[in-house]
């Protein structure tokens, strides 16, 4: 698959050397970390600027997450997108007509295989690599240490202009603790296990975790378990995939293209789910204690079928575990046999100094369009979003913007500093005009339109002036 | 210019609804890893048949994968009265990243505007627009002038009307020339009039070379509006004097794709 071609690739000549140990310079190649859509995307648009890639991917095949045959991979079998088309799709490699408005996960990763097939990027990735170490080198490049998938192997050392981080950030599952875990004789899974619907059969569940993930697993309960207890911390709006006839996402993106200010777009969805959805304390939800679009949207058609149909019975937050059941916040007892935590992934850089990415106590990264770290300007990480939308167009326009700075750095130091200089009194920010939920579940939370509007900005900064120009006065 | 429009609004509060489309394809015998497909894209009023009389199979002759798609509304595909550039766009993108890799978009007359604006959506490996038509004012002016009546309910949201005497050379056999003019049909009149407003497409992404091939003797295109187009490009256009405006079905078709073709294997890649 990857085979090394000419005489530069791994030039042995030009070893230098780190503790000991031999280095060998790649030059003005860069690295990406991963061959999942970021991955992916990054690779197309550094090569599409003219860099050398080398890409790390410690599984044998591409599409990440998306991949059901990897073993980090969170799907499950009946996993739908949940934006439409055209929020799912790469900006410049749309999906076909023919497939439905929410593919299915497999239809995703065909997608991708595609997509790397497309435009040729299977010969830039090394499959079966995982990267051990990312640390500076003595200037601004970078020395990545990688190995053979499963520990075996000698480890090898490469210096490269620039890394592009995009492990992703949805394998690390997030497991709460809870008092009295321990002694519960029920069975207990985290979502990032839950495969098949078959595992519920005839057992009484208790989903706990009010996301997408949860809804979706309460909603697949419904259907296989003999009774479905499903637990949320508060009341959520939970979006149906379809309202006024139209793909949900599509109708709001009507009213952010009107501009209308945030205030009116939230009187008016919540207003609009009022008259659809209904009242959502009829079926036993909690009100929502906050406003439409402060916490990650939920596009759930069924949950509310369900509970109206008593195959879903609401509960609230978990407050300790018995030997034979579970206690709710409200006191009651729940006998559940399974319980399926639908509460997250933390992201997770452990080749990575702390420190590089600015990570507080806490472990979250402060960056720059949560992408450029403050510190080191050849160091990026693509796809660490949870956007209100899908997360490929985004990420496509966040490496665009990477490849384009790189360039930049290369070509003209001038205005590579004062766009820094700009940039670094951004780190931090959010992109995100409502007050979204202080939790780990929102520390990336962007609105795609505020995101997407700060990275046009910034492209046209670092827009290739010089070139422009060139062609205008020819 | 600024670099690139990411905010797509309308893409994705109103995407172009599906439509069956018809693709025609010639396959070389020996597949040439090297060589990028190549998918033609008609002008208004014409079908992929266009292509399918010479050029196609010509292009597979000499090594390359050929395709030749019909924008909604033309040639087999699905009717669409209703239907705008931005449609016709889509259909071409949707071909293009159908491709097994990056395509090389060729587009003739207005459908050469068509993939102006499908470069703009998709990061092609080349464009050639052939005797581009990028509308305006002036192309009504000049239409008017070469075929009043023809072109004149054109203008009124009617049909327009191409003579053959318009579309060839004098060296394509009058019976020949009358078949084709025939076969000409017409495209939405909602997408004639965006032809007449002229809105100019977005930058390219993925920077693509670009090469304008036409004729100083079409009568459908001046010789100022290809300069024009080609200098937008950055280039001269690239000319063959005594033929029609439609290259691919003049006498002399196999000129101009003879000498894309030597671009592609030489600038192209």
């Amino acid at each position: 698959m990857s085979t090394p071609t000419g005489n530069e690739r791994f030039d042995p000549s030009t070893t230098l050397w780190r503790d000991g140990r031999p280095v060998y310079d790649r030059r003005d190649t860069v690295c990406v970390v991963g061959a999942g859509a970021s991955g992916l995307a990054a690779v197309k648009n550094l090569r599409e600027h003219g860099f050398g890639v080398d890409c790390y991917e410690r599984e044998t095949s591409v599409g990440g997450a998306w991949n059901w045959r990897h073993d980090r991979s969170p799907v499950y079998a009946s996993t739908h997108l949940i934006s439409s088309k055209p929020f799912t799709q790469f900006p410049d490699f749309p999906m076909p007509d023919t497939w439905p408005d929410y593919p299915h996960h497999s239809q995703l990763l065909s997608y991708l295989e595609r997509y790397a097939a497309h435009f040729d990027l299977l010969p830039h990735v090394w499959f079966g690599t995982e990267v051990v170490k990312i640390e500076p080198a003595d200037d601004t490049s970078w020395d990545v240490t990688t190995r053979s998938s499963g520990g075996y192997g000698s480890e090898r050392t490469h210096r490269y202009l620039a890394v592009v981080i995009a492990n992703g950030h949805n394998w690390q599952p997030k497991v709460p603790t809870f008092e009295g875990l321990d002694e519960f004789r029920g069975q207990t899974m985290h979502a990032s296990s839950y495969k098949d619907p078959k595992e519920l059969r005839g057992r009484r569940v208790l989903v706990v975790g009010g996301g997408n993930t949860g809804c979706d697993i309460a909603v697949e309960a419904a259907t296989a378990a003999t009774q479905t207890w499903h637990s949320t911390r508060r009341g959520y709006w939970y979006l149906p995939k379809y309202l006024l006839g139209r793909p949900t996402d599509q109708v709001n993106d009507r009213m952010q293209a009107a501009r209308l200010p945030l205030g009116m777009r939230q009187w008016l969805a919540a207003r609009t789910l009022r008259l659809t959805v209904g009242d959502q304390s009829r079926f036993g939800l909690p009100k929502p204690d906050h406003k439409v679009f402060e916490t990650h949207p939920i596009a759930n058609s069924q949950l509310i079928y369900h509970l109206g149909h008593g195959t879903i019975t609401p509960v609230p937050d978990v407050r300790r575990f018995h030997r034979s059941s579970v206690e709710l916040t409200d006191g009651r007892h729940v006998e559940a046999d399974v319980v399926v935590f639908a509460t997250g992934y933390l992201p997770r850089f452990e080749f990575l100094a702390p420190e590089i990415l600015g990570a507080d106590e806490h472990g979250r990264p402060t960056l720059y369009l949560h992408a450029f770290p403050r510190e080191h300007p050849t160091l990026a990480v693509a796809g660490l979003l949870q956007p209100d939308s899908g997360l490929f167009p985004l990420v496509h326009w966040q490496t665009v913007l990477i490849a384009r700075w790189l360039r930049l750095r290369d070509r003209d130091l001038q205005r590579a500093a004062a766009f820094w200089s700009r940039a670094s009194a951004d780190v931090g920010k959010r992109w995100n005009r409502a007050r979204v939920k202080d939790s780990t579940r929102h520390w990336f939370e962007v609105n795609h339109v505020d995101y997407l509007r700060e990275l046009q900005r910034a492209l046209d900064e670092l827009s290739p002036a010089t070139a422009t120009t060139a062609r205008s006065a020819r | 210019m600024t670099s690139v429009r990411i905010m797509r609004t309308r893409d994705w509060a109103d995407p172009v609804p599906p439509a069956r489309r018809e693709l025609l394809t010639a396959t070389p015998e020996i597949a040439d890893e090297g060589k990028p497909p190549v998918l033609f894209v008609p002008g208004f009023g014409h079908g992929a048949w266009a292509y399918a009389e010479h050029w196609l199979e010509h292009a597979a002759a000499r090594g390359f994968a050929a395709h030749a798609v019909s924008p909604r509304g033309h040639g087999a595909s699905a009717p669409a009265p209703k239907a705008t550039l931005r449609a016709y766009a889509h259909d071409v993108v949707q071909e293009a990243a159908r491709l097994p890799r990056q395509a090389v978009l060729v587009g003739h007359g207005a459908g050469a505007l068509v993939v102006a604006h499908a470069l703009a959506r998709y990061p092609a490996k080349a464009g050639v627009l052939a005797a581009p038509v990028f509308g305006g004012w002036g192309t009504l002016g000049l239409a008017l002038r070469r075929n009043l009546f023809g072109t004149l309910p054109a203008a009124f949201g009617g049909r327009l009307r191409l003579g053959r005497r318009q579309l060839f050379g004098r060296e394509l056999p009058d019976a020949q020339a009358r078949g084709y003019a025939k076969r000409v049909g017409h495209a939405s009149a909602k997408a004639q009039w965006e032809l007449l407003r002229a809105r100019p497409p977005e930058h390219p992404v993925g920077d693509p070379p670009v090469l304008v091939v036409g004729t100083p003797d079409d009568r459908v295109v001046p010789r100022t509006a290809l300069d024009k187009v080609a200098r937008r490009y950055g280039g001269a256009p690239l000319l063959f004097p005594g033929m029609g405006h439609d290259l691919m079905l003049d006498a002399r078709w196999q000129e101009p794709i003879d000498a894309i073709l030597d671009w592609l294997e030489k600038d192209g890649n």
